[in-house]
């Protein structure tokens, strides 16, 4: 088997010296200056030190010295160097191996970093291979990421074992950059990756049911898509599961913006704040609704990945039409959490707290705290 | 001998054993029956009597076997079972598994019953109507309800009964189209949110506080001029009794809403408290598991239903009633009922058994079976949280009922075994360990319940299983990774059983995925 592995050196950083992370040579610069120190190679360490053993006769392909190589090593597996990185890292070469790894026909990529390494890898690989994240950022809000760097080591021992065999898509979230520069942090949603599915999900073969994340999203569109009304105006919010639902609805939607569809067929596509409410204005009030999902592993449902519906577009929906849908599997990781709404505005966040249905399958809700 | 000594080194016997048809030979025969004696018609005859359109083309294709083969086929499909009588079934949470006495076995077995016909004439039937009528006398003590139906199958059966006289009952207030809702909790049984969907109701989950209670915030928010009912389960799955049900139900009925009570974990509640004392309308009894019956399987069990006599107009047909003049009998007399739920009137054998293992105890003794039940739960909750690695669900909170649902995350993450290897592992030491803990919300769960049946011996044995296999974990990975060594069977893979290209659980879809032997088409 080949396996893909990359370190991101100086993920993780600006951390103890108060900055929000490393992204950016300007500020990796100050955390140098402040007297920041590596710690992205001590966590992937931890990961490394639990899959070594399962590593065999894998052969590894990772960037020279201190981006995997040396790590890899150290613990006696079989490397393959890609490439020799510059002297400051930058995230032309997390790309550039991902890139290499693609090309090699690796089975699974294993990176350290955090949100940043993660948009990188994901933009050039998206959902083609699986990944295991190994968190090292400051910033983690991607769910690709697991929850420590020996719980990631696990994932990757049992991968190479032949155990893993159930993939889940998985969100890449980051600060959004545009925000950002106006003084905001909040993060938006990047994309999807394929990461294996560690809950070894057995259904109750009392009943012979078997139901995959797979399978969940698409009852749930069949559903969804069967409870439209003829003659309202239905936004479709970012993510995998709204996504599922449009190409339930054979419209060809965005993953990761606002479309909206009317009468089954698509009314505006990947659509900007201006343009949802000049549509919104031709619509009476009742007639307008919204359906969006649960985003990452804290479970936003506004303010992350879905800057378009704007506090002010939110407030032209009545709060009924507005329609949260999420998979039994995605609820089940939020299980004992609150849903999480941060719209930019406080007393519209008020307005939205208490308890909300939350559509998860045919004719099933569950009750949810929006906190 | 010590506690893992004891356990048996093998899981079940292995039979390479074929099925019966592989094994028919033409013109072998297990009996010889005899020919009709002079005044009797032969069977030819009596088939010739009946119209031509219901006679088959062709004989059913029977197996032909001899007695012997026979006998030794089946001898071996029996020893590699695994069940109550040859082992501690405590890993099989939330069913309650508990001892089946023989001789409630022998009772209904008996020619007097196995040899009766439904249809006869009730006249005829006096006997067996009598001991269904005391059997609801006996439910009125345990539950302080009114009206009694044993015709539902199965626990999920007779939530389906609930779900059914519940929408009987909107239908005759006109307001059928209007309640279309079900309110039910997240770790109430699994059928309450499953089964009211096949007649037609959306169904509204409640979660958890933070305290393992239903969260009373979320159902205030829940209820409305829609919900035609709620379905509660109370101790929930966790084995977390619900203290304030009370306000649940209030809050109900103040909108005028139905309250369906889920006995299904009545274990730990027999003589102690009654469905009516929480203000339920109705509920159903598992004669099955909680009464001393065996398990249906989804065949023959007896999810009994019960309800206030308010209720009785839309209660299944026919119930069993008594009058001096009629002695006992059938009452189709039901206008609004919701129908029938299964044909005639019950499963005979098992309210017999339930009949037999409730008056064979006594009040007294009803309420033993709780005590000890909950006695044997909370011992068994502090052996295992004393194992390294194993938690327990909304961990503030003790001591539970007569169940209690863990937790191995923390195995997991130190080790990477999660709910799954331990069970392979579990059945290297002969036992068993379930794996259905729907909602599968609670990480690496595993649930144990340990009925009245079983003594300190057989919990302080299982318990030490589930410790020696925490060890291994820790201290012998790759010994938990070959596991199970000493089963006829060995690693599983589970992925090829969930994947819904393959499976198929009824004979259409059999038929709609394979051509032939499991061929795909």
């Amino acid at each position: 088997m080949k396996v893909g592995f990359l370190i991101n050196p100086v993920a993780g950083m600006g951390g103890k010296v108060a900055l929000k992370g490393t992204d950016g040579e300007d500020i990796l610069r100050r955390a140098l200056e402040l007297g920041a120190e590596p710690a992205a190679g001590a966590r992937a360490e931890e990961a490394v030190k639990a899959f070594a053993e399962s590593a065999g006769d894998c052969l590894f392909y990772s960037p020279s010295g201190v981006m995997g190589a040396d790590l890899l090593k150290k613990y006696g597996i079989r490397t393959e160097p890609l490439f020799e990185p510059s002297a400051h890292t930058t995230p032309a070469d997390t790309k550039r191996a991902a890139k290499m790894m693609l090309e090699r026909g690796v089975a699974l990529i294993v990176f350290a970093g955090g949100d940043g390494t993660a948009r990188d890898v994901c933009a050039v690989v998206g959902e083609s291979v699986p990944v295991v994240g190994i968190p090292a950022g400051v910033k983690i809000h991607s769910a690709v990421y697991a929850k420590r760097p020996g719980a990631a080591g696990i994932l990757v021992g049992r991968f190479l074992l032949g155990l893993a065999k159930r993939f889940a898509s998985a969100e890449v979230v980051d600060i959004d950059e545009e925000a950002f520069r106006d003084n905001v942090v909040r993060a938006r949603l990047y994309g999807y990756m394929k990461v294996p599915d560690d809950r070894e999900f057995m259904q109750d073969r009392k009943i012979g049911s078997g139901g995959t994340a797979a399978e969940e999203a698409a009852e749930l569109a069949a559903y969804v898509a069967g409870c439209m009304e003829p003659g309202t105006l239905y936004l479709v919010g970012s993510g995998s599961t709204t996504m599922r639902l449009l190409e339930r609805l054979e419209v060809d939607g965005t993953l990761l913006g606002v479309d909206a569809v009317m009468d089954g067929r698509l009314a505006g596509r990947d659509l900007t704040e201006a343009e949802i409410k000049k549509l919104l204005a031709g619509i009476e009030r009742e007639r307008r609704a919204l359906i969006v999902t649960v985003i990452g592993g804290q479970g936003h449902i506004f303010g992350r990945g879905n800057q378009q519906l704007s506090p002010d577009v939110i407030r032209m929906i009545p709060k009924e039409n507005i329609t949260v849908i999420a998979t039994p599997a995605k609820m089940a990781q939020l299980f004992g959490k609150s849903l999480i709404v941060d719209t930019g505005d406080s007393s519209l966040d008020e307005e939205l707290q208490g308890y909300f249905p939350v559509v998860t399958g045919r004719a099933r809700k569950i009750m949810v705290k929006i906190s | 001998m010590n506690n893992l000594e004891r356990m048996k080194r093998f899981h079940q016997a292995k039979w390479n054993e074929p099925i019966i048809y592989e094994i028919s030979e033409p013109g072998a025969r297990a009996v010889l029956v005899p020919g009709p004696c002079c005044e009797c018609t032969s069977a030819e005859e009596a088939v010739a009597s009946l119209p031509s359109a219901m006679l088959r083309k062709e004989s059913p294709k029977l197996p032909e076997v001899a007695q012997l083969q026979l006998v030794r086929h089946y001898n071996h499909l029996s020893q590699e079972n695994i069940g109550v009588d040859g082992n501690i079934d405590i890993g099989q949470g939330t069913c309650t598994m508990k001892y089946n006495p023989k001789v409630n076995e022998r009772l209904a077995g008996d020619a007097k019953l196995s040899e009766m016909h439904p249809l006869q004439p009730e006249g005829t039937a006096q006997g067996i109507l009598e001991l269904f009528y005391r059997t609801g006398e006996l439910f009125k003590e345990i539950s302080g309800l009114d009206v009694f139906s044993m015709q539902p199958g199965g626990g999920s059966h007779g939530v389906l009964a609930l779900a059914s006289i519940v929408r009987a009952y909107w239908r005759d207030m006109g307001e059928e189209n209007k309640r279309d809702e079900i309110i039910t909790t997240l770790f109430s049984h699994p059928a309450d949110c499953a089964v009211p969907i096949v007649k037609g109701y959306k169904v509204t989950i409640i979660q958890p506080d933070a305290e393992g209670y239903p969260d009373i915030e979320a159902f205030k928010a829940a209820v409305s001029d829609h919900t035609a009912a709620i379905f509660f389960t109370n101790p929930e799955d966790t084995g977390i009794f619900n203290v304030r049900i009370k306000e649940f139900t209030r809050i109900a009925h103040e909108r005028g809403i139905l309250c369906c009570y889920d006995q299904a974990n009545a274990n730990g509640l027999l003589g102690v408290t009654r469905t009516v004392e929480a203000d339920f309308d109705m509920s159903f009894f598992n004669l099955h598991k909680t009464f001393g019956a065996p398990h249906g399987c989804g065949g023959p069990a007896t999810g009994m239903v019960a309800a206030k006599k308010e209720l009785r107009p839309y209660m299944p047909v026919p119930l069993v009633e008594h009058s001096p003049e009629k002695g006992y009998y059938l009452d189709f007399d039901l206008p609004k009922s919701c129908g029938k739920i299964k044909s005639f009137w019950g499963i005979a054998p098992v309210v017999v058994k339930a009949y037999s293992w409730i008056m064979s105890l006594g009040a007294e003794g009803l309420r033993e079976v709780s005590r000890v039940a909950v006695l044997n739960n909370n011992y068994c909750m502090k052996k295992i949280l004393a194992i390294r690695g194993a938690s327990i669900s909304f961990p503030n909170h003790r001591p539970r009922v007569e169940q209690a649902r863990y937790s191995w995350q923390k195995l997991k993450e130190d080790t990477g075994f999660g709910t799954a290897d331990v069970q392979r592992c579990v059945a290297d030491f002969g036992t068993h360990y379930w794996s259905s803990h729907e909602p599968w919300v609670i990480p690496e769960p595993f649930t144990i319940e340990p009925s009245e049946s079983y003594s300190k011996q057989d919990l302080d044995d299982y318990t030490a299983v589930l410790a020696e296999i925490a060890r291994m974990c820790y201290e012998e990975p790759e010994a938990v990774r070959r596991a199970p060594v000493n089963s006829t069977v060995h690693h599983i893979d589970h992925d090829y059983f969930d994947d819904p290209a393959k499976y198929a659980i009824t004979w259409r879809a059999y038929n709609k995925k394979y051509k032939g032997y499991f061929e795909p088409r």
